[in-house]
Order: structure tokens, then C-alpha cells, then sequence
């Protein structure tokens, strides 16, 4: 077992009657990259302010390595903060801003010069030190609120929806580019997002939030394959759910099932062998071509809409669009299927 | 998009009415070089005399010295208050807190006359104190803060908390933070505020009557009371020039300023 960066036990954080934060229990790995997923209102932006000290916990601690930070201030806890609009100083340049905090814990001028040229090289800005804020772009103003932060070496760095800003292209570059930046420091990254892609692509570990509890701490992988409740299957990636009597009728078990729309057959007539299948019946009502893959929405017999989902590896979309409005037959092995821990009601 | 039609008839009005608000001002500039001392029209002459016994004018000389104590006290408090009023109704959330916005920049619309006889009664009946120099300060900078106010408050809006978080998150405390972020992101603000709280506190009359003793003679109060004496006419005319040069300065500075600093942090953002 790996030491232990941030451990939080029972935090809470209550607005008047809304529970923002509820009793969360939490260890974060010294070195991980850590996401906190969650729709906008879970509490995991909460959860990242209550870190940094931007907000006073209602109930709970907060310990970051040794030390219980639970009531300092922001300036007394060893984490720095990436914020969604990057906070650029606009009155100092580039450097200056990078500098800033090492100027205000007192390093000395040639230290302070060196190591902020040294974070700057990292985010690979080392050509817009003397720039003011204003002449760079989104996705360098981004850069630069990353090395402010490195430049200081904290234990921990909390980012706050940092890619949210920018266009999709920049920030397929930046999540790469970020997840090579902290495997390089081995500072413990706390990445706060509502984007289900890139919580999946960049983090060791995933934590779902939903109305201030998390409902899921596990790796990508896992989060992906094995979602433990319908929020989870429904916020990560799309997913198809069965419970009830559609679930009696298609899995022919009680209970709450999930299927991924990758990996659902569709067919024009059910196969000879369906041994170890589920066999469902229905019509196409969508067809919607995605470049890549196709999607098609299946009105089952059995009463629930399954989307599935195919590469177009050698179908042609002509083709797929002609099957709208016809009878087709779904399959899947029923391995696949997800059985979701839910209280049977 | 306004009409061809429209727009010239806009222009019209605005010259007039610019010529109509500027041709008396315009008048009064040209008088104090008018040799003729009845300001007959068209003026007989020009000549610095009128400027050169305004000069040597004791009476004047002091009424300058006096309005320019008062205005820079007046700005100095208001810098001080308005900055932290702003400051204090930015940081906290409570009941009433629009009311209290509302108290500070009522001061600004309430009429001078009630004003001026609410201090007056004020200082010597309830307090009991003698009308002075500070009198005046005091009164003036009630008017004066909702410039500083105003223009901070405005400037807080369109920054946001981040920047001071960020200054805390990166190990700065609370001084540390006002010093190096906060004070510098409201520099031209509090400019700008100033130098209109300047403006507005050197040629103010109506409170200044009431809470001004004999002695504290400001600029417009001397020129208020030396116009009805014929000797003296040409020498109004050179102090009412100098007036509006030391009110029309300031405001110009601070329009420029408000709009500079505007671009410069709009493109920062």
C-alpha cells in the first residue's frame, strides 16, 4: 500500500438545507491521478474547494499526508489549484505569474527564476515568459496556470475542470499531455470533470458523484464494464437497462441488467445456435451515422428501447439507413449483461 | 442601425445643445482677457491685466488653497472608506445588504440644501462642534466615496473572486494578496474614482454654505460672493476660468482612464 495524500473522513459541507457534501469518505494515493466525475451540483467542485480551503467543511477532516489542514486557509495547506478560468494575474507577464508563489514564500530571486523557467519548459511555454496574459491563447493561458501551480511542487494538485474551456481538438492534446505531465512530476493530481471521456481516459482512479455521495470508486476499466448502479452505467458511457418485467422477460431473472450498445448483435432473423444468448425482438425507429460507428435505436417487443452501437467497419450507411422501420433481432451473450446492485422495490 | 435621416438630425441636436452648454463657458474664458471692465461686446481688446490681479489677489489666493485642502482631504477619506465599503459588501452576504449599497450612494442624489443644513445642525447643535476646514472635509466626502465605490465596486464585478483565491492558493496571505493582486487589478479604478471625487468636492457650493465657517472660504463660495461687486467682476471671471480648468481636468483624466483600463482588462479576462 502506497502513503497516503489526501484522506477525508465524514466531510460534509451543508448549504441551508442542501447537502452539497454528505459524509464522504475518501483516500487518494500519494502519485494517482484522481477524478471526481459527476454531473454539475454532484459536489465534486465542493469537494476540490473544501481541499484547497476555499470553503469550511460543515462537519468532517481533512488530511493531507500527516497533517489534519481541516481549518487552515488556503496559503497553510500544501495543494495548489488549476481553476476552470485559469485566474491568470492580467497584471503581471507570464513569468511573473509563474513566480508568484515562490516570490511570496520568500525564495530568492535566482532560485525562483530558474525553477519557474523549469515549469515553464514543462507546460512547454518557455518562449512566453516576458508575454502578458492577454496575448495568449485559451489553451496556453491553461498552460500557464499549470506551471504557477507546479512551480510550487505541492503535495497535491487540484484541477477544477480544466479543459472545459477549450475546443475538442485542444483538449484531446491537453489530456494527453496532462496525464504525461503528472506521470513526469509524480505530484498526486485531483482532476474534477463532468466529461465521462476524459475522466476514463486520463485517471487511475474514478470517483462518480451524485448528489454529494460518491456512487463509485474504481478504475476506468472497471467503471466501464462494471458499473454498480444505474447512475453510474447511465453517466459513464450509454448503456441500455433492463429491471422489472422487461428484465423477467429479456434475462428472465429479477432484478436490474445493463447492457453496452457495442455489444448488442443486430440481425435481421435470430440465429440458428442461441445458447448462451438473449434473443430480442423489435423495430428500428433511429438510425444515426456518427463517422465512425452508426447507432441504431431498437423499439424491443419486450416494451424497453436499446440503442446499439456498430463500427462501420464494412457496413455502408446506405444500407444502414434502409433498415429504419424494419423488424430486426437483437442478440448478446449473456455474459455481457451487467447485473446493478439495486434494491428490489 | 439608425437611419440616414435620423443620424443627421441626432447630430443636430447634440451640437446644439454642446453650443448652447459651451458658449457661456466659452463667454466667461474670454472675458477675463476683456480690457473693457462693463465686458462690452465685441470686446475692445485683450489683455492678461484681469489674470495678473486675480493673481495678486489675496482673498482669491486663498479660496484656491482652501478648495484644494478640502478636495484632497475629502478624496483621501473617501479613498479609504469607499475602498473598504466596496471591499466589505463584496466579501460578505447578509440580509439588508442591498439596503446598505443603497445608503452609501444615496448621498450623491439627496439635494445639497438638505444636505448641507442636516450637517450643519448636525456639527453645532447635536455635536456641538465649530464649523472648520474638517467640517467641509466631512460633508464633501459623503458625496464623494460613491465615486470610489462605485468605480471599485464596478471594477470587482468584472474581475471575480478567482484571482484573490488564487493569490491565497498559491501561499500568499491576506495582506500579501491586497498588496500584490488586489490592489494593482484596482489602481485605475480608484483613479478614476479619485480624481472625480476631486472634481465634485472642489466646485461644490450648495453644502459647503452650510458647513463652511467664515474664515474657510472655498473657491466657489468667494466667486459667489465677490460677483455681485462691480470692482471685482473681472477678477471672477479669471477665478471662474481657473474653475472649470481645475474641475474639467480631472474628469478628463478619469474618462480616459476608465477607458483604458476597460481594454486592458477586458482583453486580459
Amino acid at each position: 500500500m502506497t502513503a497516503t495524500a489526501i484522506s477525508l473522513r465524514g466531510l460534509s459541507k451543508h448549504y441551508d438545507q442542501v447537502r452539497a457534501v454528505d459524509e464522504l469518505d475518501l483516500d487518494i494515493a500519494d502519485g494517482e491521478f484522481f477524478s471526481m466525475l459527476g454531473p454539475s451540483g454532484s459536489g465534486k467542485t465542493t469537494v476540490l474547494r473544501l481541499i484547497a480551503g476555499f470553503e469550511e467543511p460543515t462537519a468532517g477532516t481533512i488530511v493531507l499526508g500527516e497533517d489534519d489542514v481541516t481549518r487552515r486557509p488556503p496559503f497553510a495547506r500544501d495543494v495548489n489549484t488549476v481553476f476552470q478560468d485559469y485566474a491568470i494575474f492580467p497584471h503581471m507577464s507570464v513569468l511573473e505569474n509563474v513566480e508568484y508563489g515562490l516570490r511570496v514564500k520568500k525564495v530568492g530571486r535566482a532560485e525562483r527564476r530558474t525553477r519557474a523557467e523549469e515549469a515553464l519548459a514543462t507546460v512547454r511555454l518557455e518562449s512566453y515568459a516576458a508575454r502578458r496574459p492577454h496575448q495568449l491563447s485559451g489553451g496556453q493561458r491553461q498552460r500557464v496556470a499549470l506551471a504557477r501551480a507546479l512551480v510550487n511542487r505541492p503535495k497535491v494538485l487540484l484541477l477544477d475542470e480544466p479543459l472545459g474551456a477549450l475546443d475538442l481538438k485542444l483538449r484531446r492534446e491537453m489530456q494527453i499531455e496532462l496525464k504525461e505531465i503528472q506521470r513526469e512530476v509524480g505530484i498526486t493530481f485531483v482532476f474534477v470533470t463532468h466529461d465521462q471521456e476524459e475522466a476514463l481516459t486520463m485517471s487511475d482512479r474514478v470517483a462518480v458523484f451524485n448528489e454529494g455521495r460518491i456512487e463509485q470508486l474504481a478504475t476506468p476499466v472497471e467503471l466501464y464494464e462494471r458499473p454498480a448502479s444505474a447512475f453510474v452505467a447511465g453517466f459513464v458511457g450509454t448503456s441500455n437497462l433492463f429491471r422489472g418485467e422487461a428484465a423477467r422477460e429479456l434475462v428472465g431473472a429479477e432484478g436490474a441488467f445493463v447492457i453496452r450498445p457495442e455489444k448488442v448483435r443486430l440481425d435481421a432473423e435470430a440465429p440458428a445456435d442461441t445458447s448462451g444468448l438473449c434473443v430480442a425482438p423489435g423495430v428500428v425507429r433511429e438510425v444515426v451515422y456518427l463517422g465512425s460507428t452508426t447507432s441504431t435505436v431498437v423499439a424491443l417487443d419486450a416494451g424497453p428501447t436499446v440503442t446499439v452501437s456498430h463500427p462501420n467497419t464494412d457496413t455502408s450507411i446506405d444500407a444502414a439507413l434502409e433498415r429504419r422501420d424494419q423488424r430486426v433481432v437483437l442478440t448478446w451473450r449473456r455474459d455481457h449483461l451487467v447485473s446493478l446492485e439495486e434494491e428490489t422495490a | 442601425m439608425l437611419s440616414h435621416g435620423l443620424r443627421r438630425s441626432l447630430t443636430a441636436v447634440t451640437a446644439v445643445v454642446l453650443v448652447i452648454v459651451y458658449i457661456p463657458l466659452a463667454l466667461v474664458l474670454l472675458n477675463s482677457f476683456n480690457t473693457d471692465n462693463t465686458f462690452g461686446w465685441p470686446p475692445p481688446g485683450l489683455t492678461l491685466h484681469w489674470w495678473h490681479v486675480a493673481w495678486e489677489s489675496q482673498g482669491a489666493r486663498d479660496a484656491l488653497w482652501t478648495s484644494v485642502r478640502v478636495a484632497l482631504a475629502a478624496t483621501a477619506l473617501a479613498l479609504v472608506l469607499g475602498t473598504l465599503a466596496a471591499m466589505g459588501l463584496r466579501r460578505t452576504r447578509f440580509f439588508g445588504r442591498n439596503v446598505v449599497s443603497l445608503l452609501i450612494i444615496l448621498p450623491i442624489a439627496l439635494p445639497g440644501v438638505v444636505t448641507g443644513l442636516a450637517f450643519q445642525n448636525g456639527f453645532r447643535t447635536i455635536l456641538g462642534i465649530d464649523l472648520s476646514l474638517w467640517t467641509i472635509v466631512i460633508a464633501h466626502a459623503t458625496f464623494c466615496i460613491v465615486t470610489v465605490f462605485n468605480n471599485v465596486q464596478a471594477r470587482f464585478q468584472r474581475l471575480g473572486g478567482n484571482f484573490e483565491q488564487a493569490s491565497m492558493d498559491l501561499g500568499a496571505g491576506r495582506w500579501t494578496t491586497f498588496r500584490l493582486v488586489t490592489f494593482p487589478m484596482l489602481r485605475s479604478a480608484l483613479l478614476a474614482g479619485a480624481l472625480l471625487s476631486f472634481g465634485l468636492s472642489f466646485d461644490e457650493i450648495v453644502v459647503t454654505t452650510f458647513t463652511a465657517s467664515p474664515q474657510d472660504q472655498t473657491l466657489p463660495i468667494w466667486i459667489f460672493q465677490n460677483l455681485f461687486r462691480p470692482n471685482q467682476a473681472p477678477i471672477v471671471n479669471v477665478v471662474a476660468a481657473v474653475l472649470v480648468i481645475f474641475s474639467a481636468i480631472p474628469i478628463y483624466l478619469a474618462q480616459r482612464l476608465s477607458g483604458a483600463s476597460t481594454e486592458g482588462l477586458t482583453g486580459a479576462r
